[in-house]
């Protein structure tokens, strides 16, 4: 049995076609996949992204339990309201979640974490703090639906929908959020577009739902959101990354903070490590789709697609993979498509950021 | 379900058109591009290439997935349609109009072994199930 979010019956209203994510039912689409990116990368689309688990970390501890359990620092944020993005490490420094953790009051923060290893995270966490006996509760809630509404439009059509949102949102910069009675806004996303993330009760979700569309928000399913986080160069976690990689083999160095002497779950294996692949961006000089689990030949020895479809917003195939740490922007390698070799140029992520196309074009062959 | 009744068809989800000049041409049907969703390319088969009935010969790949393309009977490719390398989306605006390659069968008999679209029906409800 196929678990359900707050939205399924609206979902099957519009036609959407439900897949098994990750033991969740949800939609892939609503008609047109491509559509729907586009739709995000030129106004406004609402995602249901309640299979997503928020965990709101609460007590005098929660910080000291927090520097310790993520690779990022949460002393970087220093007011009630910023955002961090951050990975959950285990001792050999292997990556066993991304999330995104906010700082929503005093002692008090929400960090949101994948569908697939929500289960898995709790346990690790339950464990962390219990060995280190910090002084904070965890506490999962699967009471709130999840919405991501992005888009360069997306923030006023939330404001025309949802008017009580407006003065409590109306002033953040990106990655900060604000709490507006029982709705939580976050202007973070997973599509290199402006928007809004929300946290709402589970009874409102469908009121809240139909007015973004009333809005004239298109609802968006998990098939344009892969496609826009692709060209967003954004990693997406048990594809690009699992336990048996670093963050510097994921292009997420940036995310690890060993300033200080802070410790932290993973970092003694990270002092020690010579990272000998990266994840880096390919775009197809061919016409074929590039897939995950393709052989990349370079200079330098293999590597291996992790991500990989056609990106709507080029027009042309697109990948992320990890190939030898030599290997560098600008190069050419070959991918290994039904026993073909075809061309690609690497880059780096992102490919799109804010509509703009940010990787200069690859001249065609044949 | 849109199923021409001119057509026959086969159980892996391809479509029988037989032309005036003998030859026939191949595409897939209106339920295979529905479930693949966006196509987004095409890989025809080579000109000239003699296919057995079944063999793997060429590949629809949509925005989530590659779907392998298999002669519905023997014969050698006469034609492809050039049309969709840069039109591959025609297919699910017109799965039967974008036909993906022509055959001259071999063997005129196995023409007779395809599904006509009634039993093809059957075939796609029963995997449905």
């Amino acid at each position: 049995m196929l678990r359900q979010t707050p939205l399924n019956a609206a979902h099957r209203g519009l036609g959407a076609r439900l897949v098994d994510f990750g033991g969740w039912e949800m939609p892939l689409h609503y008609g047109s996949q491509i559509e729907e990116h586009h739709r995000v990368r030129r106004g406004a689309g609402v995602f249901d992204v309640s299979h997503m688990l928020a965990l709101d970390i609460a007590g005098r501890g929660a910080r000291a339990f927090l520097r310790y359990a993520l690779a990022n620092d949460v002393e970087r944020l220093k007011f009630p309201g910023r955002a961090l993005y951050a990975c959950l490490l285990n001792e050999a420094g292997g990556i066993l979640d991304d999330l995104i953790v906010y700082f929503t009051g005093e002692g008090r923060y929400r960090a949101v974490v994948n569908a697939g290893t929500a289960d898995k995270d709790l346990a690790w966490l339950e464990s962390l703090r219990s060995r280190r006996s910090d002084a904070a509760a965890i506490e999962p809630r699967r009471d709130l639906c999840l919405l991501a509404v992005q888009g360069p439009d997306a923030r006023a059509r939330v404001w025309q929908a949802l008017p009580e949102l407006r003065a409590a949102s109306e002033g953040l910069a990106p990655f900060h959020a604000a709490e507006c009675g029982e709705v939580f806004v976050a202007r973070t996303g997973y599509t290199g577009e402006d928007g809004f993330e929300l946290a709402l009760p589970a009874a409102r979700a469908e009121a809240v739902w139909h007015a973004l569309l009333r809005a004239g928000v298109s609802p968006c399913g998990l098939g344009a959101r892969d496609t826009l986080r692709l060209e967003a160069g954004m990693n997406l976690y048990g594809q690009d990354m699992d336990e048996t990689v670093t963050p510097a083999e994921s292009n997420l160095a940036w995310t690890v903070d060993l300033s200080g002497a802070r410790e932290f779950a993973g970092r003694q294996a990270l002092e020690k490590e010579r990272p000998q692949r990266r994840l880096v961006g390919l775009v197809l000089a061919e016409r074929g789709v590039l897939r995950a689990h393709q052989r990349v030949a370079t200079a330098y020895g293999d590597g291996l697609t992790t991500s990989g479809s056609f990106a709507p917003t080029l027009g042309r195939s697109i990948a992320l993979a990890r190939v030898p740490a030599q290997a560098s922007a600008g190069d050419t390698v070959q991918v290994e498509i039904r026993e073909r070799l075809l061309r690609a140029r690497v880059v780096r992520p992102p490919f799109v950021r804010n509509g703009r196309i940010l990787v200069e074009p690859v001249e065609e062959s044949k | 379900m849109n199923l021409p009744a001119d057509l026959k068809y086969s159980k892996t989800h391809e479509w029988v058109r037989a032309e005036a000049d003998g030859t026939l041409s191949v595409g897939i049907t209106d339920h295979a591009q529905e479930m693949l969703g966006d196509i987004v390319f095409v890989e025809p088969p080579e000109v000239g290439r003699k296919l057995a009935a079944g063999a793997e010969c060429a590949v629809v790949e949509s925005v989530k997935a590659a779907a392998d393309i298999y002669a519905p009977v023997s014969g050698e490719v006469v034609a492809v349609n050039a049309a969709l390398a840069d039109a591959p989306q025609s297919i699910n605006q017109d799965a039967y109009g974008a036909w993906i390659f022509r055959l001259k069968p071999g063997n005129a008999e196995e023409i007779g072994s395809l599904l006509d679209a009634a039993a093809y029906a059957r075939v796609v409800e029963a995997a449905e199930k």
